[in-house]
């Protein structure tokens, strides 16, 4: 337990990708069979074991600690399990019973253990263990890991540990079980690689690269397919034997949120494509925006009222598999004929096929995209016709060549220090955009960037505010922000909702600094006006917090 | 006599009117009885300071030989007499050369504890009880949440993590008195003898030390002058906390920020701070020390002061044993 709980504490403070990858890779290589296993479980979400209410955990505490001293300990900590953690005394065990408090042992009394005796399980647990195996244990029965780490983080350290593609992970992911002896065997090199005793099994999905400059240059447009690249969640939807699943891209399982359509399909194999909301094409209804779609992702499970106000489906983008067999080796023009029969006798509700966009040269091409005939695309797809599915993200078959993305000039307004290799940096900026309040003009903050700036920018930006600091909050800095003195910062995004959690109304998704003005006065910047009339027409609120509480 | 007439707070610090002294006042006094040489207890400018030796030579260092008019040193444990009290001091095992004062006249007995701790520590004498009518204790880490680990544990994070990330400088943010010279000493003993990089800050505080006879080994100043980055590379490298957050740490290759505190137990705090590898290593007493400590001295009175007194009464009333915080004010919490 003490090996886990101390990669926890670590992951949780870690924020660089890499070395969350290497402090996981390092766990996984020297802990032991099944620890590993199941702390990659707890770790990706896989883990099945009964869950303890707080309250149960409350009344443990208080059967031993005043009440007082306990709120005031709740009151300076904040979090329930990190108190218990902290202040439940360790009790000394008696000489000669040796408790097993490794991971796997506890795991094992919990997954055994019958309804009544949850309490007891618990109490003497917490008794035994110490302090971060306390809390680690905490965090397991209550459910709520929060440690930052997405489940293609983990496949990429099992990846990395085994030196493997983390590809081959994902494609194994969803035929292998807690504690995972054979996929660990089979990445130290004991094993062959486990056989899949399922079918509908996830393969990792083929990606595609942008076009940068000069790329088509050499290229014949005779040689490429064209489709618009719909702006939801890339999905795999399997169906074979029996057994129906529904993908992300990464890998996660997400059948469970979405009943509707894996009860539609009523065709045998496994289909790329994209999952939205609204009507498909086959039945003349407009497909609706990527905050729409949001209503229905993370998710555990979904109303009968969701499913009707925010009705979802998938654009058929590619064929992986038909009832024959293997289609992928095949040219993308014949799985893609393959798929269209397919899609033309499945549900016209729940299905529709991503239209092929003719063009004859790349300009042609070029000029579609920059002016796509719907707002729910946010670019084009380019696929060689003879291009064989491969999984990963090889440079040549497939291109993807987004729409510009939208631009405004906004107004630096608050800087915060960034974290790890950029901790003795102000990396996160706060900018806003001008409006009207009660006669006066004045900066609401419209978003947040931390990226897209080089690192000779960062120095100028740091430098900006460190001599134009107004006031600090902690690690917050506002700066000077007045319509003949301030920094004008370029910001690119990928699209704009109204939002009720943010006090300007908007919210952006992808903000970015673009480009530093220092050629620009901040009374020179945009206005919260223009910001509104980017908004698509007939969007609903981005919903608040985490969705899938 | 009653124990609030020998000595009770004021806006200076703790006055005891019958010695006309006042005990690590936060301002200028003519009288003032230091019990640790940390900046807020520790002030410049008073007429005349009685401390340890190590105490008044720490003033020294950090605020020149003009600290005061009359230095005068407390030998441990000497019974020395001020106008009507008599006054002893005797180690409090904080930092180097710190001392609880135990104030003494008509039978009554204060001991005033400043700040302490009662865990090893290589670098000073250990707490020495004081049997007393009142203890003044001090409860920075007064709450039962914080239980301490073993510091050679929290020591063994950073060297794993050495191993771990060779390319990184681990950046160890460190009060400069005490708990930076205590990290070096737990380094040593846990068989690091690679030399330590400094920051200029600590620089004086480490040769006294040295000077005084504890062997931190091999030490260097973090600069680059004559270096190339990759030198901090997998080193550890200490310095004041505040210098993490400053232009200074961009001299490192991928600084980890490491912080070694008695706060780092509180993840939340952690986070706040982005520390990236907490070491819970504190110069205070956790909880279960503070309580211990109280309990053995059974003192007819506790007076609680400097940090989380309320829940340090409140345990104090369920004992049975009367207490009351004694609101002073000026005094910092540890590394903050």
């Amino acid at each position: 337990m003490q090996a886990f709980a101390e990669l926890l504490d670590r992951l949780v403070l870690t924020p660089q990708r890499n070395a969350k990858i290497r402090l996981m890779a390092d766990y996984f290589r020297t802990a032991p069979d099944p620890d590993r296993g199941y702390a990659l479980a707890a770790i990706a979400g896989t883990l099945d074991i009964a869950t303890v209410k707080p309250a149960l955990l409350r009344q443990l505490m208080l059967e031993r600690m005043d009440p007082i001293l306990f709120q005031y300990s709740y009151d300076y900590v904040g979090d329930l399990a990190e108190t218990i953690s902290l202040v439940w005394e360790t009790v000394e065990p008696d000489e000669a019973e040796v408790a097993d408090l490794s991971l796997g042992a506890v795991i094992h009394r919990l997954q055994s253990a019958g309804r009544g005796d949850v309490r007891g399980l618990v109490r003497d647990l917490l008794d035994r263990l110490d302090g971060s195996a306390r809390y680690a244990f905490l965090k397991l029965v209550t459910g709520s890991m929060r440690i930052g780490v997405s489940a293609r983080l983990v496949k990429q350290a099992l990846a990395d540990m085994g030196g493997v593609d983390a590809s081959e992970i994902e494609t194994l992911w969803h035929g292998l079980e807690p504690p995972y002896l054979s996929l660990f065997s089979w990445l130290e090199g004991h094993s062959e690689r486990p056989a899949l005793s399922m079918p509908a099994v996830f393969h990792a999905v083929m990606l595609a690269t942008p076009v940068a400059d000069g790329d088509l240059t050499n290229l014949d447009p005779q040689d490429y397919a064209a489709e618009w690249k719909w702006d939801g969640i890339r999905v795999q939807l399997a169906n074979l034997d029996g057994t129906r699943r529904l993908y992300s891209r990464s890998g996660d399982d997400i059948s469970a949120a979405f009943p509707d359509i894996l009860e539609a399909v009523d065709f045998e194999g496994i289909i790329d494509g994209e999952l939205l909301v609204g009507g498909t094409a086959r039945t003349n209804r407009a497909t609706r925006t990527f905050s729409d779609l949001q209503q229905r992702l993370n998710r555990k499970t979904v109303t009968r009222k969701t499913i009707e106000d925010y009705p979802a489906f998938v654009r058929g983008y590619d064929l992986l598999f038909s009832r024959e067999g293997d289609m992928r080796p095949l040219p993308f023009s014949e799985r893609r004929a393959a798929l269209s029969g397919l899609i033309e006798a499945a549900s016209p509700t729940h299905f529709d096929l991503s239209p092929l966009v003719s063009f004859s040269s790349w300009k042609e091409i070029d000029q579609l995209r920059i002016a796509p005939p719907d707002p729910v695309i946010e670019g084009i797809m380019l696929k060689r016709w003879d291009s064989p599915y491969q999984s990963g993200r090889a440079k040549g078959p497939w291109f993807k060549w987004k729409r510009e993305p939208y631009n405004i000039d906004a107004v630096l307004m608050y800087a915060q220090r960034g974290h790890g290799k950029r901790s003795s940096y102000y990396s996160d900026f706060t900018f806003g955009v001008w409006t009207e309040v009660d006669g006066k003009q004045v900066l609401v903050p419209v978003g947040k960037a931390y990226f897209g700036f080089t690192d000779a920018e960062l120095e100028i930006l740091d430098r900006f505010v460190r001599n134009n600091t107004v006031e600090r909050f902690g690690p917050v800095r506002s700066v000077r922000a007045t319509a003949d003195h301030g920094f004008v910062l370029e910001i690119a995004f990928e699209g704009i909702n109204r939002s009720t959690r943010h006090k300007s109304g908007v919210a952006m998704r992808f903000p970015r600094i673009a480009r530093l003005r220092a050629d620009k006065l901040p009374r020179d910047a945009d206005r919260l006006e223009t910001l509104m009339a980017m908004i698509p027409a007939g969007t609903v609120e981005e919903m608040d917090g985490d969705l899938s509480s | 006599m009653k124990a609030d007439s020998l000595l009770y707070p004021t806006p200076k610090g703790l006055y005891c009117e019958k010695g006309g002294f006042y005990i690590d006042p936060v301002q200028p006094v003519e009288r003032a009885l230091i019990t640790h040489g940390h900046a807020d207890h520790a002030r410049a400018g008073h007429q005349a300071v009685l401390a340890t030796r190590q105490t008044l030579e720490i003033m020294a260092v950090r605020y020149g030989e003009a600290f005061c008019q009359t230095p005068q040193e407390a030998p441990l444990g000497k019974e020395m007499r001020i106008g009507d009290v008599t006054v002893h001091f005797h180690p409090a095992g904080h930092v180097l050369g710190s001392a609880q004062i135990a104030v003494e006249a008509e039978g009554m007995r204060i001991v005033v504890s400043g700040d302490y701790k009662r865990r090893r520590d290589p670098t000073c004498l250990s707490f020495e009880p004081v049997p007393c009518d009142v203890f003044i204790t001090e409860a920075t880490f007064g709450l039962p949440v914080f239980h301490h680990p073993d510091d050679a544990e929290e020591v063994g994070k950073l060297l794993t993590s050495l191993k771990q990330f060779p390319e990184r400088a681990h950046l160890v943010g460190a009060y400069a008195l005490g708990k930076a010279q205590r990290v070096i000493m737990l380094l040593r003993e846990a068989g690091y003898d690679a030399p330590i990089f400094i920051h200029g800050a600590l620089a004086r505080l480490c040769d006294y030390y040295q000077r005084e006879g504890i062997d931190l080994g091999p030490l260097e100043p973090a600069t680059i002058t004559g270096r190339d980055k990759s030198a901090f590379a997998g080193r550890v490298v200490i310095g004041p906390p505040s210098a993490f957050a400053d232009k200074w740490a961009r001299r490192f290759p991928e600084p980890m920020a490491v912080f070694a505190s008695g706060w780092m137990l509180v993840r939340q705090r952690a986070r706040q701070r982005g520390v990236e590898l907490p070491m819970v290593i504190s110069d205070h007493c956790d909880w279960a020390e503070l309580t211990a400590t109280i309990a053995e001295l059974r003192p007819g009175e506790v007076w609680v002061t400097h940090g989380r007194e309320e829940a340090l009464v409140r345990w104090c009333e369920l004992e049975g044993i009367a207490a009351r915080p004694l609101h002073l004010v000026g005094y910092d919490d540890e590394g903050e």
